[in-house]
């Protein structure tokens, strides 16, 4: 009885929905000058900045990815203490089986490489896609990788906390220098350079391989709390 | 070429709403508390879907100005949508992740997952 | 054309996944099925010209929660109904001494 009722439910919530949006043309263009060009044009002309989403994320709409770093930040701290035990219960080993000789060393070659193309990503996020978010969770992946394998593999908490704290307390003095430089939050205060130059965009690449170390401290956090929790 | 379109538009749309639908479906109906989250995550995918194929332009670049399509400007895809739904999944798999932590202290509590079971929460 | 019927077919398989990660009463295929419906978005990701949302629905999507889910399912239970607790429980306690 209750699944007819929520089907009919689903019917005429899908019927709305699908009738809402196929008003919206899918493939055209829905503004003529819309906030869109603005964007493209000044994140070319005024911040030379190639990859227009990261000049949106970074600088357009930066405060509210300072706001996204904190969420993430809060999640992590959440989690620990969600799962909170007392010292001698927490257990010391990730996985209850080592993995077999050849995972663990395929593991150990893969691991550099990871962790390489993670920073690479971050490093060139204002020229190809990819960037801070992309970045450190290919580095978080690395390291799950290597907890996964490894039984007694282990993260230390306190560099994890130095990096997190450096990376984040970074991102805000960027943004009080802009305030007090150019008189809004997050402004760009060096020189921008050339288009599609590693050294262009000014504060843009810096900031964003800030984001890139805080976030892969925060996944780390992350999963190395689940991983060593027992049920 | 109209018509070719109309096809992508019914099929991407319609299976935007459909993720969106079953996702509601399992978290409404289901017992399982790994479930209603998995049902979770599941709208989740389909509100990105729906935003990215919002702001798709047909024939059009991705918006990186990368050597050559420095004046393409014009056929470039929105780029708003794109940005918005890079922030979403992260958050989501934070969402995601405080959701499962208090699962696991249900179990640990309850010594189970059925809803039904810890106390008459579902109707 | 081709490219017309590939989209298709791969919206299909996307929804077929979500389909079957609700009906199925074992988590983890459900969980395993969840990561093909985010491997599937981020091809789409792709197509729609979204190389940035791509990369990061591959990262997060496919490999984090995944991982997330099947370490829940580890620590609580396997079947969403339950069956095969306490043996189940007892199998594991026994592979870990």
């Amino acid at each position: 009885m209750k699944k007819y009722i929520v089907l009919g439910l689903l019917a005429v919530l899908g019927y709305y929905l699908m009738s809402i949006f196929l008003l919206v043309d899918f493939g055209l263009p829905h503004f003529a000058h819309g906030v869109k060009d603005v964007y493209l044009s000044s994140s070319k002309n005024i911040l030379k900045v190639s990859n227009a989403v990261t000049a949106i994320v970074v600088n357009f709409r930066g405060f509210d990815t300072l706001g996204e770093v904190t969420v993430l930040f809060l999640s992590a701290t959440a989690m620990s203490g969600i799962l909170y035990k007392k010292r001698h219960d927490i257990g010391e080993r990730s996985i209850l089986f080592p993995a077999s000789s050849i995972i663990r060393s395929g593991a150990k070659m893969l691991f550099p490489s990871i962790t390489l193309l993670g920073i690479y990503v971050f490093i060139h996020g204002h020229l190809s896609p990819g960037g801070g978010f992309q970045g450190g969770t290919i580095i978080a992946t690395g390291f799950l990788l290597m907890l996964l394998t490894y039984q007694n593999y282990s993260v230390s908490h306190n560099r994890l906390v130095w990096v997190e704290s450096v990376a984040g307390m970074l991102f805000v003095i960027i943004g009080l220098a802009g305030y007090f430089m150019k008189g809004s939050f997050l402004e760009n205060v060096l020189p921008v350079g050339e288009l599609n130059d590693l050294f262009s965009g000014g504060v843009i690449g810096i900031i964003y391989v800030l984001v890139g170390f805080k976030v892969a401290a925060e996944l780390i956090g992350i999963i190395y709390t689940i991983l060593h929790e027992k049920g | 070429m109209e018509k070719y379109l109309d096809i992508l538009e019914i099929a991407i749309y319609g299976s935007a709403v459909a993720l969106i639908l079953i996702g509601l479906y399992g978290a409404l109906t289901k017992k399982s508390l790994i479930k209603i989250v998995l049902g979770l995550s599941i709208m989740d995918s389909g509100i990105h879907l729906m935003m990215i194929a919002l702001g798709y332009l047909k024939g059009g670049t991705a918006p990186i100005f990368s050597k050559g399509f420095e004046n393409s400007a014009d056929q470039m895809v929105d780029p708003i949508p794109q940005a918005l739904v890079l922030t979403a999944i992260v958050i989501g798999f934070g969402v995601t992740a405080v959701a499962l932590s208090l699962v696991i202290r249900l179990y640990r509590h309850h010594d189970t997952l059925r809803i039904d079971e810890i106390k008459n929460l579902k109707w | 054309m081709i490219f017309l019927i590939t989209v298709l077919l791969i919206l299909l398989l996307m929804v077929g996944a979500a389909i079957y990660a609700i009906v199925q009463k074992d988590l983890l295929f459900a969980v395993i099925a969840s990561g093909v419906i985010s491997l599937i978005l981020s091809i789409l990701f792709l197509i729609l010209q979204a190389p940035d949302v791509a990369l990061t629905e591959a990262a997060i999507g496919v490999a984090l929660t995944t991982i997330i889910f099947i370490i829940t399912i580890r620590n609580t239970v396997r079947y969403e109904d339950e069956r095969n607790k306490k043996k189940k429980q007892k199998n594991v306690k026994k592979l870990a001494k």
